[in-house]
Parts: structure tokens; sequence; C-alpha cells
């Protein structure tokens, strides 16, 4: 007798799908009570293609060695006092947001995951979801312990669970991923998997980790590189859930397409943070926002939904919009921290000759005619001792959160304001893709913890500024306001007095 | 004499986060266990309610009936975190892939008398989907404990379970040529034979337990430490010629289970001596499932050992010795 041994997808599938079972003594839909509220049909759940074939000892065995290689280099680069190469002090403004507003949110994609890795009735998704909520666990506490070395040395960075709960820009990202965890699980999956993960990875995770590199933070970049399988294993699981969905049933579509447009502009929206870094916050630049956005969503995205459309799904709607925002996003975002540089607990700073140079050339367009001589308005009262504040609370988008400083499409010299009534009160926006998402669920936007209203209200902490950065865990002084004159920029000089001296002659 | 290689020192203006130093009592330096756990989960102003699940915030102390004052009290004695956790598993796992090669290259389990071989299937084979029930589980305790201290050993053992459901379906290959013809057959054994038929109804029961640490209470005492340990540690005289090459084969699962439950022994003591009323229900949840796991269990011992479920009675003493060195009253 012949036995007919395995292939390895089918001996794949006996390793994962093969050990689900229907339940008979309690109802699947008492099992998995939140995958139809959504209204997604899945008629067979075995069509899924597994999109990585990972067993447990596999993935054990990968992640390992990954692990053992990159606490090598952060134990060398705390050994060898690596944050003194870098290229200059202000680089740690970017670290500093990137652990305050970025790494909370990989903590949430790995509970929201492990909430997929549950109730998703498809076992092969179950475990690519399970998978994924590891992987996120490991890039919070690589990115804790990478950055745990710079906070031995920096301010703004000791008290990141605590204020990402609280300061009123991190409400940000914060909404964000709370908008994806209290959402359905499919939902989720196409917000975070899809949308974040796919389609505008390359715009969040990549400039970080390539203004690492240029900038000579040796640490973070070794993350970037140890993470970069995970993020090629999250991308096919993230094509591979939209695919699925589509060809499931026809009815799929317009739920699918109202979560793409969705959550395509509120990470439109969030990556206007990431924007600003690029454009302000490295001091040796990787590329111009812009450029970025042409490359990874204009071209890349673009062939992607070339791709998508016989499924029937379009392009998000306002991504005519959102490029027409990549000449403008990062300057509108960086006066906003500019003016209200006494709340933030990063430090600010106008950019210097050079670097206005470097902007005029990369947005010819808008750079010189809207932004540049409010830089250098700034810089001049700066230079007479009347520094910009904005003392004023700012009125916040409702979906976004972001101060509304956005201008009007077609006119970047007027602010863009939206409003909608819902139940008798009036809810404010900075955009028609944000008020269109509130509209579409004013059940739920009108429950945001809104910053400002709630400093109004009285929640944090006092009446006055100094009261709610206290509130805030804001080291008042330190954490906040410029880089000059900053603790940050005082060690940078300990350790660099001759390019101190350098500059000094020139 | 020794080499000393001089380095630039430069004092730190402060030695770990403020949150981690709140909890040490002061700055000082901090294990990365510590670092990558203490107040990692956010805890305040949370913008919108679940549509799932209305009645509660995504994180929320209240999706449990026992009540903690700190929920990083019960910390893992293991201070697993990411790398820590996917090291130890990959060194367990190289012991693993020892002792299927040794067992495979000498035939062990193709030269096994009728008898073993029947045992194995029935009783060892449908084990794979009890482990993968503890996988869903541990993943939904994930996704809806409270505090990074306790969630994060969760999605570990949740890879566990999935693991250890993996190594069986192996032994599985290794006894059927790698046709998967015997895998098809203990998930029928799992479905439709009365052995198993208490096993099963126990586990999809646990499915729709909402109480997540009476989950945990369910899972670590009642599954794993008695429908676990009556197959790995009572049954193993079922196997008979195989028991050896089966202990080799399963080596991952005991050195799992002598390490885990340090793990949750450890979380189940310190929530329950938190207060009388923590501990009241946590000894009625150990109490029910233990018992409950005994129960379903004895068919199986009465099929695999002919003996009347006593092997199933001791298991469940076991469990009980267990759960009253934990400080639980049963």
């Amino acid at each position: 007798m012949t036995v007919k041994k395995l292939g390895l997808r089918q001996r794949y599938e006996h390793m994962t799908r093969g050990l689900d079972w229907e339940t008979t003594y309690q109802k699947m839909d008492d099992v998995f009570p939140y995958d139809s509220f959504e209204g997604i049909k899945i008629k067979d759940w075995s069509a899924w293609e597994d999109p990585f074939r990972l067993t447990m000892d596999t993935y054990w065995k990968f992640q390992a060695e990954k692990e053992r290689k990159l606490y090598a280099v952060l134990d060398a680069f705390a050994q060898n006092n690596g944050q003194t190469n870098l290229s200059d002090g202000r680089y740690v403004n970017v670290v500093k947001l990137f652990l305050t507003g970025i790494s909370p949110e990989e903590y949430q994609a790995h509970r929201g995951f492990a909430f997929t890795g549950r109730h998703l009735r498809g076992a092969g998704a179950r475990v690519a979801a399970q998978m994924q909520s590891l992987d996120e666990l490991r890039h919070l506490q690589t990115q804790v312990h990478t950055i745990s070395h710079y906070n031995k040395f920096f301010d703004g960075i000791g008290e990141f669970p605590h204020m990402h709960d609280r300061v009123w820009y991190l409400s940000v990202p914060k909404s964000f991923f709370d908008d994806a965890r209290s959402a359905g699980p499919f939902e989720f999956m196409i917000a975070i998997g899809f949308a974040f993960e796919y389609l505008l990875t390359n715009l969040l995770f990549v400039p970080f980790m390539s203004g690492a590199a240029y900038n000579g933070d040796m640490s973070t970049v070794t993350f970037g590189f140890s993470a970069q399988s995970d993020e090629s294993r999250h991308m096919t699981l993230g094509i591979e859930v939209i695919k699925f969905l589509l060809e499931q049933h026809p009815d799929n579509l317009p739920i699918v397409q109202k979560w793409v447009d969705k959550w395509f502009w509120r990470g439109h929206r969030l990556l206007g943070l990431v924007a600003m870094m690029m454009d302000y916050m490295l001091p040796k630049k990787v590329m111009s926002w812009k450029e970025a956005w042409d490359i990874y969503f204009v071209e890349a995205g673009g062939s992607l939904f070339q791709d998508l459309e016989r499924y029937g799904l379009k392009m998000p709607k306002y991504a005519d919009i959102a490029t027409e925002e990549a000449e403008h996003i990062s300057h509108q975002n960086w006066a906003v921290f500019y003016q209200y540089t006494h709340a933030a607990a990063f430090h600010t700073w106008m950019p210097d000759k050079e670097h206005l140079d470097w902007l005029s050339a990369k947005y010819p367009n808008t750079f010189d005619k809207y932004y540049r001589p409010r830089w250098e308005l700034w810089a001049e009262m700066e230079k007479e001792g009347k520094r910009f504040y904005n003392m004023a609370l700012p009125q916040l988008c409702q979906t976004c959160q972001i101060p509304m400083a956005y201008t009007e499409p077609g006119d970047p010299a007027t602010i863009c304001f939206r409003a909608t009534q819902f139940q008798g009160e009036t809810y404010h926006f900075c955009s028609d893709g944000c008020k269109d998402i509130f509209d579409g669920e004013p059940e739920k936007y009108v429950q945001a913890w809104m910053p400002v209203q709630q400093i109004f209200q009285g929640n944090c902490g006092g009446p006055t500024v100094l009261d709610v950065l206290a509130w805030y865990n804001l080291n008042a002084g330190a954490d906040n306001m410029d880089y000059t004159g900053s603790p940050d920029e005082k060690i940078w000089k300990e350790w660099h007095p001759d390019a101190d001296a350098a500059r000094k002659a020139v | 004499m020794s080499v000393q290689i001089k380095t630039v020192d430069i004092a730190p203006r402060r030695q770990t986060f403020g949150h981690v130093a709140r909890r040490l009592g002061g700055d000082k330096p901090a294990s990365r266990y510590q670092e990558a756990t203490y107040d990692i989960q956010a805890t305040a102003n949370f913008h919108y309610k679940p549509y799932w699940e209305p009645e509660f915030w995504t994180y929320d102390t209240r999706k449990t009936a026992v009540v903690m004052d700190d929920w990083y009290k019960p910390i893992d004695p293991r201070q697993y975190y990411y790398a820590t956790y996917n090291i130890a598993r990959a060194n367990m796992n190289q012991a693993v892939d020892r002792n299927f090669s040794f067992v495979e290259e000498r035939g062990l389990l193709v030269k096994i008398s009728p008898e073993a071989r029947a045992a194995l299937e029935r009783g060892l084979l449908p084990l794979r989907h009890l482990h993968w029930g503890g996988n869903m589980n541990m993943t939904e305790m994930c996704q809806r404990g409270y505090g990074t201290a306790i969630t994060a050993p969760c999605i570990f053992s949740a890879a566990d379970q999935l693991g250890m459901a993996q190594i069986i379906s192996r032994i599985g290959l290794v006894l059927d040529s790698q046709s998967g013809t015997s895998l098809d057959a203990a998930k029928k054994t799992w479905l439709e034979d009365p052995a198993w038929q208490e096993v099963r109804r126990l586990i999809e029961d646990s499915f729709v337990e909402r109480d997540w640490f009476h989950l945990y209470v369910a899972q670590t005492l009642g599954v794993n430490g008695v429908l676990l340990d009556f197959i790995y540690k009572f049954a193993e005289p079922a196997f008979a010629d195989a028991g050896l090459s089966v202990a080799m084969l399963t080596e991952f699962m005991q050195d799992w289970r002598a390490e885990e439950s340090r793990w949750s022994d450890s979380v189940v003591k310190v929530v329950a001596a938190e207060s009388g009323h923590n501990k009241t229900l946590v000894s009625q949840w150990a109490a029910h499932w233990i018992a409950r796991a005994v129960e379903a269990v004895k068919p199986l011992s009465e099929a695999l050992l002919g003996d009347g479920g006593k092997a199933a009675i001791a298991a469940g003493e076991a469990a009980r010795l267990r759960a009253v060195a934990l400080g639980l009253a049963i």
C-alpha cells in the first residue's frame, strides 16, 4: 500500500484550520458573537488563503533569532553612548514623538489583533491575526527598550503612557486606535490590517526608520530592519483580508468601500504628524513629505487601487484632496506646534536659512508663497524677544481631534470649517473628510474625549496652563518649549563643545 | 591582571521611565521586563464605547467580578517579555526537533503494538483540539483582560497552546506516514467518541464564559490542571510500549506545564489573596471547573486505562491540592 503524502500546504492546513471544529454544545453564533453585526457576509471561510504559512515552531525560531541580534545592537548602542553620535540633539524629538504617539498604538494593535484572533470565525484568519498580535507586542516592547536609553539623557520621554491618555495632541493617535478597537472585527481588519498596515505603512513606519538611518540613530534603525519582515507579513495579511471580503459577497463592497474611505482619511490626518516630522524635525532630511506622498500614495497606492478595481473598489474618497494637502500639511502642523510649544512634550524651533531653502526647493508651489514669510516673521520676532505663543485653546475637529488649522481646498489662505448639527448640538470639523466620517457614525463620534473641552470642563487638573501641564506629568521648562535653551540642548553641547564653537564662529 | 578597555562614562540624567520609577519606589535601574510591562495599557479617557460590547470601555476592570486595587500586582515570575519568551520557546523547540528526528529515524512509532497505536489515536491525537480550545481562551483573555502584566503572558500562552496542538499533529503525521489520515480520524473521535464528549462540552462551554478571570481559572486550573495533566501525566500506561516515545515527543508539554504554571499559579494566588471577595469567587470557580473537569475526563480514563475513572480522580485530587496550596478554599 502506498501512502499519499501531504503537500506543504495541506500539512499547514492540518496544523491550523484542521484544529478547528463546528461547536455543537454551544451555538457557533454564541462562540463567535461579534462577526455578524457589521453586515459582512462570508459564504465560505475555507476560501481564505493563509497569507504566511508559519507554524509556531518556525515563528519562535525566526523571531528568537531576530531578537538576539536586535538586543545585541541595543546593548552595544547603550554601552558606547550611541546617543552622542546623532546628527544633532534636535533629532531626539523625533524619538519622543514616536514613543509617545506611535508605540502605544502598537500596543493597541496587539490587543486588537488578539480580538480578531479570537473572534473571526475562520481559523486560518485567526492564526494570522494572533501572530500579528504577538508581533505588535514585540514592536511596542522593543521600541520601549530602544528608546529607554534616550530617556536616560533627554526629556519628554519618561511619561509616555501617562501622556498618551491625556495630552491634547496624543489624543489624535489614541482616538484613531480607539476608533478601530471599538469597531467590529472586520472593520478593525480593514482599518488596521489594510488601511494602516498596507496602504499607509510606507508613510508611517518607513519615514521614522529612514529618518533614524539618516540621523545616526543606530538603535532605532536596527529595530526598523528587524521589524521589516514582520511588517511585510502584516502587509500580506492586510491585502488578503480585503480581497477575501470582496470575493466573498457583492454586498460586502459598499461596506468595505465606506471603511476604506473612512480609514484612508483618518490615516491621512494622523500621518500629518509624520509629515511634520519629516519636513521639520529631522536634522538630516530623507525626502520631503510631498515626495514621500507622491511615491508611496499617488504611485504605489494608485496601482494598488487599479489592482483592486476588478472587485469594484474605488480610490478612497478625497484622495485628490489629500494629495493637494501634501503641499501644505507639514507646514500647517509645524505652525500649530510652534505656537503651542509650551503645551507639547517635545521641542520646536524655527528652521534656519539652509532648512528654509530646502523647503523652498521641495515645495516650489506653496512654501515661498504661504509659509516662508510667516517663518521669517516669527524668527524675527524671536530675535526681538517677542517669540509668538498662542495662549488661546484651539478649537478641535470632532473627528480627528487636530486643531482647526487646515485650509480650504484650493484656497490656502482661508481656514476650512465644517459643521454638523446632531441632537441639538453643533459639531465642528477641519474638512469634508472628517465631517463625512462623523455623519456616518454620529453616535460614536459625539462620545469622543475632546482634550480642549475637557480642560474647559475642569477635568484636566485646573484652569491654568501650568495646572494642565502638571496633570499631563509634563515637566514644564524641560519637556516643553523651544530646543534653544532646553536641557536637551545643554547636554548635547556638553558632548559636542567643538561643534558649538564652530557654529558660533560662523 | 585583566584587560581593560577604556570607555567614555556619561552619567545618565535618570535611570528609568517615570511610571516605572513610581512602582520601584524611586528612580532606580529597571529590568527590561519592568519597562516592557508596567503601565503599558491605556487606563483612562477612552474615546468610544465598543460597538460589540457597549456596556464596557475597551479596557475595563469591570469585565471580571474579581477586583484588584492594581492589576500590575500579578506579575510574571518568569519575567517574560517578547524577546525572552521567544528565545525560551525556540530553545525548547530545538529539543522537540531532536526528539522527533530520534523517533522518526529509528521508526520507533512505526514499530509499536496495535494496542499502543489505538491508544494514541484515541487518547492523544484528539487532544490537539483541546489545545486549540486553550488557544482560543488565552487569546480571549489577552483581548479582554486588564493590564499588560497579565494580558501579555496570555498571548504567549495562546501561542504555546497552538504550538502544542501542532506538536500533537506532528505525532499524528508520524503515525500515519505524513498522510493526515490519523488527524482526520482524531477529529472524528473528538466530535463523536463518547469518551471525549464531556471534555468537548467543557471546552465549548468555556468559550462563552464572559468573565475573563473566571475563564482564566477555568483554563489554568480546570483545563490545564486536570485535563492536560490527565493525558500527559496520568495516562502514560495506556500508551504501553509507545510510552517512552510519547514521553520524548511531548517533552515540550512537560516543560511548558512546569514553567507556565509558575506564572498561572502565581497569578491565581495573588488575585485570590487580594481580598475575601476575590478568594471566595476564585475558590468557587476553581472548585467548579476542577470538579467538572474530573467528571468530563472520567470516561476517557475508563476508555484508555480501564480504571473506572481512578486516574481522573487522581488528576482532580492533584489539582485540588494545587488550588489549596494557592490559598483557595476548596
